[in-house]
């Protein structure tokens, strides 16, 4: 099992969900992040007194897979946030050493 | 000798007034609470509330006979005594002559002023003042500054028959300044100013982002004062009549005329109009034009609207050019606007409009004006800065006018007040779920 965990611009997080539906992904986590890569930030003014922004809003999108489903999900996390710039984001995998459905008990890919 | 008697229209519109005033303290807390942090923004708050509650009472006590007694005959102050309101409910207001409202909401309708000018302050002193000491700072400051210059300004005397006792020192000396330019907000610029430098600069300050946290109240702030200044300017006619009118209109007319001046400056130099700008530029005319809103007509109101938006806008960048942490720019707004409004009757008053005002530089009547506007100016900002300056040195030195540095980094909404301001987090639904 992966844990892949994409960093991402806040306005795909309606296109990448749905294209991870489609997909059969059964959960993901969403969660509001900041922070700063190649991306800069921006000014912003307050009476002319000007505001460097440099941690930029992002998404930060978890999804569990299955060993065997790890490429295919991340290519349709990268083909549907993609817009060509600068900012788009980042997808990495971890390895995951376990996984329990609270609600019912069972364990590995069962639980996912 | 002429009876005047009650009259139920003036004394109609002039409740209402009271109410108008009284809720631009209310307003100007929206305004001053959006532009801090969401750390402080509770704190910002209180510091008009309390103001509320400190000096409503101060006035019933003494606060008005201070102000506007006239037993003492002094150009300086009204009476040191107790108010005793109470005993003149069935008199009529005397202020350099009767009018026909009851004495009772003349006093009414000054207390809301008394309560709004040390609420103005509080934005020069914003996330770091201990609450207590700015409790203690409201009372000494509205006893020894406020209630005193108001008297110089607003005091036109006890009239009976043809001897006035009790003119205040402006006041008699012809200073033209209808509702409050030099009284409010010179006075209240000036106290900011001198409070800043006390305090000194908040901690990370031109280090830290300190954006305003949120602009749709900064926007419903500024809604509030601009609504509750018709009773402010208007209403200091005492009276629903023609100068009320006149006072109404050029308020309206020099607000959208400073709003569009201070966005087309920030355009110019920043490339963007900004909505605090805007909030800001309406303020700013409101401030200018509170002394000559009855001494020019709708021309000269557009004016100082244009001069003050372009004037305040920029004079906003000179706090981080001398180095003071005028945090909400009560010197920018206040103190900038109102000295420009009090100076630019000497310029475009006419007596075309009001037949006891007095022509200005501009309408012939050569610079007699203009010299005792800046005598007002002068003297109200000086007497304040001193002052003020002497008071919060006597805080600062006693039980302190600052927050530790920890607290205040903290937020002081948590660690001075117990309180979070807002908590939007999922986890804060509780048993919803």
């Amino acid at each position: 099992m992966k844990l892949i965990t994409a960093i991402l611009k806040p306005g795909k997080l309606d296109d990448v969900k749905e294209a991870l539906q489609a997909s059969g992904v059964a959960g993901i986590t969403v969660s509001e992040a900041s922070g700063f890569g190649r991306q800069g930030g921006h000014t912003e003014v307050y009476r002319g007194a000007e505001i460097k922004v440099n941690l930029v809003q992002k998404i930060r999108l978890e999804v569990l897979v299955a060993d065997n489903k790890v490429d295919e999900i991340v290519q349709v996390i990268v083909k549907t946030a993609s817009t060509g710039s600068i900012g788009d984001g980042k997808i990495w995998t971890t390895p995951v050493e376990s996984v329990v459905r609270v609600r019912t008990g069972e364990t590995g890919e069962a639980a996912i | 000798m002429e009876t005047i008697a009650l009259n139920s229209g003036d004394t109609a519109w002039m409740l209402v007034c009271c109410a108008l005033v009284f809720l631009m303290t209310p307003g100007l807390a929206f305004f001053y609470g959006g532009m801090v942090r969401t750390k402080s923004v509770l704190n910002m708050m209180m510091m008009s509330m309390i103001t509320v509650g400190i000096v409503s009472v101060l006035w019933v006590v003494f606060g008005y006979e201070l102000a506007f007694g006239s037993e003492a005959n002094s150009p300086w102050y009204g009476g040191i005594g107790f108010s005793n309101l109470g005993s003149r409910v069935d008199e009529l207001a005397n202020n350099g002559g009767v009018y026909p409202i009851p004495l009772l909401v003349f006093a009414a309708f000054q207390l809301m002023f008394a309560i709004i000018t040390p609420a103005l302050i509080s934005g020069a002193i914003a996330d770091r003042t201990k609450f207590g000491a700015w409790a203690l700072f409201v009372t000494l400051w509205s006893t020894f500054v406020y209630f005193p210059v108001a008297h110089w300004v607003f005091a036109f005397g006890n009239k009976v028959g043809d001897v006035v006792t009790g003119t205040g020192f402006l006041a008699g000396k012809g200073l033209e300044d209808f509702a409050g330019g030099t009284a409010v907000h010179i006075n209240a610029g000036a106290a900011g100013l001198a409070l800043a430098l006390v305090l000194g600069k908040r901690v990370g300050w031109r280090r830290d982002s300190m954006r305003p946290h949120s602009l749709p109240l900064v926007m419903l702030g500024s809604g509030l004062l601009w609504f509750g200044w018709f009773g402010f300017n208007a209403g200091s006619a005492l009276a629903a009549n023609g100068i009320a009118g006149l006072a109404l209109l050029n308020t309206q007319v020099a607000a959208g005329a400073a709003l569009v001046g201070w966005l087309a400056f920030e355009k110019l130099r920043n490339g963007h109009s900004t909505s605090l700008g805007a909030a800001s530029g309406a303020v700013a005319g409101l401030v200018a034009i509170t002394p000559a809103c009855a001494f020019v007509d709708p021309i000269g109101a557009a004016a100082i609207g244009v001069i003050t938006g372009v004037i305040c806008a920029w004079a906003v960048e000179l706090k981080f050019k001398l180095g003071f942490d005028d945090s909400l720019d009560v010197v920018a707004v206040h103190l900038f606007g109102g000295i420009i409004g009090s100076l630019a009757v000497g310029f475009v008053g006419t007596s075309a409009v009001n037949s006891v005002g007095v022509d200005g530089i501009f309408y012939g009547g050569g610079a007699a004006l203009l010299g005792k506007q800046a005598i007002g100016v002068g003297l109200v900002l000086a007497y304040s800065f001193v002052v003020t300056l002497i008071i919060g040195f006597v805080i600062n030195k006693t039980i302190g006018f600052r927050v530790n540095s920890v607290d205040e980094v903290e937020g002081i909404d948590i660690t001075v007040h117990a309180e979070t301001a807002y908590d939007m987090k999922i986890s804060s639904r509780g048993g919803v779920l």
